[in-house]
């Protein structure tokens, strides 16, 4: 179950990307997002492959993963592929039958466009195969902390998050735990039509909400007598480290987008 | 046993009752615990128990009467420091997690007391090794049993060195295993760190292991002594709805069946003891 439900998820080797803070690897992938944008021609998408490929292998993470990662994407890739193939009518025209004509210009906007998709997807899965969840949440939190000026509940949105990643496997072995109850109790969950399969849901939802809200409560009782009163005065114990190569890292990106202003056309 | 310390915690006509209930959950609660003993608060479901676990950590405020804390009274402006004298275990080992990682959740109250992070990291490892958890230090939540995760939120209380442990039911959730892995760090904690151990708790076989007990029963204490004094009554605590445990059931049968036992016996190994000396001079 757990396999099905997070995809994307950590990967745990011994990599320099695995190793860097991850405030680096994610403005990394926040600039990439507008860098790639940059590219235009068959030069500058080369540069943006290398790029990636560097990022792949530096990271050391499996290629069946990054596939993994592209397999819910890719039928978007081939419709704005076919899109881009069949209704961009600039360059030659390179094949005529009946109303379909293909020109090159929409061929060649069409490898461009997917490409484009596809990195942008290896990219930002690289983030989530090489951190873990919770050091995510600690990298968004100090990126965000300016934001607190404006009144943004950085801290409180952010021990939001690791307190649902924390309970994630919890609620899992609930849902088990409940689904075998129901069906002890004579519930179908995977035979059956589709309408009294979704039917079956509801007396599987309803208990796992009605606990989780106890748990709520419990656990918001257990933080107060632990002295949680908020953000302010607190401590962290989990510490982030900026070294050289997450500097090496924003550098490199920066790079990139240079180079592909330089080489675009 | 025997010799009492100073008075820590003191109760004064103590009254409680939630919203929309008739009946006091807590009707003029009076008495006092003392520096390192260990407290058991027994009763029934209902019997106020739990309220008074929760008027203790400052979680819910009295109605009437005062809770001293050190000869300082528990109000919403000394709550937080009387949290910082008192930590709570609760019951649900899963619903008092909060970290993502054993070592996150000990720290998670030393962050809250805005520990410098080098004393925390020592903090942490010192009350994992106490609770002999720090063979676990970077495992899951998810990974650990019922009685591990326990003695992980005992070490995230023993973490802020507090003086006083209430122990809220934590061990009726727990198999005999677990429960006896608590148990027996409590009784370690007490006497390397002189803490004071409330524990409520419906399990009287728990409570035998007190030094002092009081019986709960409607809201009001309905007695108090040590646990040998308490299982004399019997037939009262049974119709309290409260559970006597196996060796002080057995060595009662054995005396109205005519057997020489001289005394009441709180654990198998005394009445074992006593049954084989028995024995010996027949």
């Amino acid at each position: 179950m757990m396999d099905k439900l997070i995809f994307g998820r950590y990967v745990p080797a011994d990599s320099a990307i695995h190793k860097m803070d991850p405030r680096s690897k994610l403005i990394m992938v926040f600039l990439f997002v507008f860098v790639i944008f940059l590219a235009n021609n068959v030069v500058s998408y080369a540069l943006v492959a290398v790029f990636t490929l560097a990022i792949v292998k530096l990271s050391k993470v499996p290629a069946r993963f990054l596939i993994n990662g592209l397999k819910p994407v890719l039928i978007l890739i081939l419709f704005t592929f076919l899109l881009h193939l069949f209704f961009t009518k600039e360059g030659e025209l390179l094949y005529k039958w009946n109303v379909i004509e293909i020109y090159s210009g929409g061929l060649r906007q069409g490898i461009f466009i997917s490409l484009r998709f596809a990195f942008l997807i290896v990219i930002t899965s690289i983030l989530t195969l090489t951190t873990t969840p919770i050091s995510l949440t600690d990298g968004l939190e100090t990126l965000f902390n300016p934001l607190k000026k404006w009144k943004l509940p950085v801290h409180e949105l952010a021990l939001m998050m690791s307190i649902s990643l924390r309970f994630i496997p919890t609620l899992l072995e609930e849902t088990d735990k409940i689904m075998k109850a129901q069906a002890a109790r004579g519930t179908e969950f995977s035979s059956g039509p589709v309408t009294s399969r979704m039917k079956a849901v509801v007396p599987l939802l309803i208990p796992l909400f009605v606990s989780s809200f106890k748990r709520a409560e419990e656990l918001a009782v257990a933080m107060e007598s632990r002295g949680y009163r908020g953000g302010e005065g607190r401590t962290k114990f989990r510490l982030l480290r900026w070294e050289r190569k997450d500097t090496y890292l924003v550098l490199a990106i920066c790079i990139l987008g240079i180079l592909l202003i330089v080489f675009r056309t | 046993m025997g010799e009492m310390g100073e008075t820590i915690v003191k109760l004064e006509q103590v009254v409680f009752k939630y919203d929309g209930q008739e009946r006091n959950a807590v009707d003029h609660v009076s008495f006092e615990i003392f520096e390192g003993e260990w407290l058991a608060i027994v009763g029934h479901n209902g019997s106020g128990k739990s309220t008074l676990a929760k008027l203790l950590n400052g979680l819910l405020f009295p109605e009437s009467g005062r809770i001293l804390v050190k000869e300082k009274e528990l109000t919403e402006e000394t709550v937080w420091d009387v949290r910082r004298q008192i930590g709570m275990v609760f019951q649900n080992p899963d619903n008092q997690f909060v970290g993502t990682t054993v070592q996150d959740d000990v720290a998670f109250g030393l962050e809250n007391a805005g520990i410098p992070r080098e004393e925390m990291i020592t903090r942490v490892g010192d009350a994992l090794h106490k609770v002999n958890m720090d063979q676990f230090l970077n495992q899951e939540p998810h990974h650990l049993s019922g009685g591990q995760k326990q003695r992980v939120a005992i070490a995230g209380v023993v973490a802020l060195s507090p003086s006083v442990i209430i122990l809220d039911e934590s061990t009726s959730m727990l198999d005999p295993k677990g429960r006896e892995e608590v148990l027996e760090t409590v009784r370690m904690l007490m006497e390397e760190r002189g803490v004071t151990v409330i524990s409520i708790t419906h399990d009287l076989e728990e409570a035998a292991r007190a030094d002092r007990m009081i019986v709960m029963n409607q809201g009001s204490v309905y007695k108090e002594g040590t646990p040998k004094d308490i299982f004399l009554l019997e037939e009262e605590l049974i119709s309290l709805g409260l559970d006597i445990p196996f060796p002080v059931k057995l060595s009662s049968s054995l005396r109205e069946q005519g057997i020489e036992l001289s005394q009441i016996h709180l654990t198998d190994e005394e009445l074992v003891n006593d049954l084989c000396e028995l024995i010996s001079k027949m």
